[in-house]
């Protein structure tokens, strides 16, 4: 069943990346500028997960495991570093937003540009 | 907040908190661990300063008490890593001794605690660090927006 | 011409990983030498039921330090953005 599908969620990868780039490119809001990165972060960790699927295969947990056959373990730890560093670079892009709306009183990304005094 | 999710924020908040260190502590024999368990028990803490105001919050969970939980985290975290530095940096030392040192049979079995060596305390490690560091962050972002001074 | 511009390089970066998409490996059939190892050996060496637990800390404990680190340079930096000015004592 599974050999018929033909790459579909490498596909649906492609598709959010081409989405993300869109939104960062042309947005002027400060905030949905956020949105757009962290949609990219998140079709990232969603690619390292589908790397290591196996047909038939079961959680790589041997407590009460129904068989042998495994899903790839290493793809899962290495997309928990990415999801962690994700979080962390989202948190300090929020604060930096607030501080600038509190010195210019609007978020807009054309005004606020320049160095002022 | 108003007088519903009040009192459905009481009835809920200790079974969240319990749920989070269940996951922590039974990190290597169901699916979770220290960053999971972290996860979940520091949205419990984002879940009181919602519904509360963030200075009645701010008078239980001071800054100072968090910071100390974190780096106390953090150097369990590398002491454990140069235990066993006879052999290599990362060694796994209690593999074999009557503390931690069980090996589970063979293939399927129901899981025993008392197994995998220096996991479960590195488990418990990683835990208080993301507990600490996520719930510091959430509490500094929603005190700025009230007008009140960050003491030292 | 500016929308232009972004429009034309955005398809051609769209039609790259689409390309790149249909030539990977097929969905289900993964190449699995070290994994094939982990996962057999995992229990007899680490003692863990949970593979990816010992994964994670033993067999790559090193990236978990480096993460942990990060975890603990963005709370620092986080908390020192908010902090209120002091009065200044000459």
């Amino acid at each position: 069943m599974t050999e018929s599908l033909f790459n579909i969620p490498f596909l649906a990868i492609a598709a959010l990346i081409g989405i993300s780039f869109y939104i960062i490119i042309t947005q002027r809001n400060l905030i949905k500028l956020v949105m757009g990165i962290v949609i990219l972060e998140s079709a990232v960790n969603f690619f390292l997960v589908s790397l290591g699927y196996r047909s038939g295969g079961a959680t790589p947990i041997y407590t009460n495991a129904p068989e042998k056959l495994m899903v790839l373990p290493v793809p899962q730890a290495l997309t928990l570093t990415s999801i962690v560093i994700g979080v962390s670079v989202t948190a300090l892009m929020l604060s930096m937003i607030i501080l600038i709306y509190r010195h210019n009183d609007n978020i807009d990304a054309e005004k606020s540009r320049r160095l002022k005094g | 907040m108003s007088k519903i999710v009040r009192t459905i924020t009481n009835l809920f908040t200790p079974f969240i908190l319990m749920f989070g260190l269940y996951v922590i502590i039974h990190g290597h024999i169901t699916p979770g661990g220290g960053f999971q368990g972290g996860a979940v028990f520091a949205s419990g803490i984002a879940l009181l300063i919602v519904a509360f105001n963030s200075k009645k919050v701010q008078k239980y969970l001071k800054e100072h008490h968090l910071s100390v939980i974190e780096s106390s985290g953090a150097l369990m975290f590398i002491g454990l890593a140069f235990a066993g530095f006879a052999t290599t940096f990362f060694f796994n030392v209690l593999v074999g001794s009557p503390i931690f040192g069980q090996i589970p049979p063979d293939g399927s079995n129901p899981g025993f605690i008392w197994t995998a060596g220096v996991i479960p305390l590195m488990n418990i490690a990683v835990g208080l660090k993301v507990i600490a560091g996520l719930s510091a962050i959430v509490l500094v972002m929603a005190l700025s927006s009230s007008n009140v001074r960050i003491e030292e | 011409m500016r929308k232009i511009a972004t429009i034309s390089s955005l398809i051609i970066v769209v039609i790259l990983f689409v390309a790149c998409a249909l030539l990977l490996h097929p969905f289900g059939q993964p190449p699995a030498d070290m994994d094939d190892y982990i996962i057999n050996n995992a229990q007899g060496e680490t003692g863990a039921n949970n593979v990816v637990s010992s994964v994670v800390f033993d067999y790559r404990g090193y990236d978990t330090l480096g993460e942990a680190t990060i975890l603990f340079t963005a709370v620092t930096a986080v908390v020192m953005l908010f902090r209120a000015k002091k009065e200044e004592t000459v």
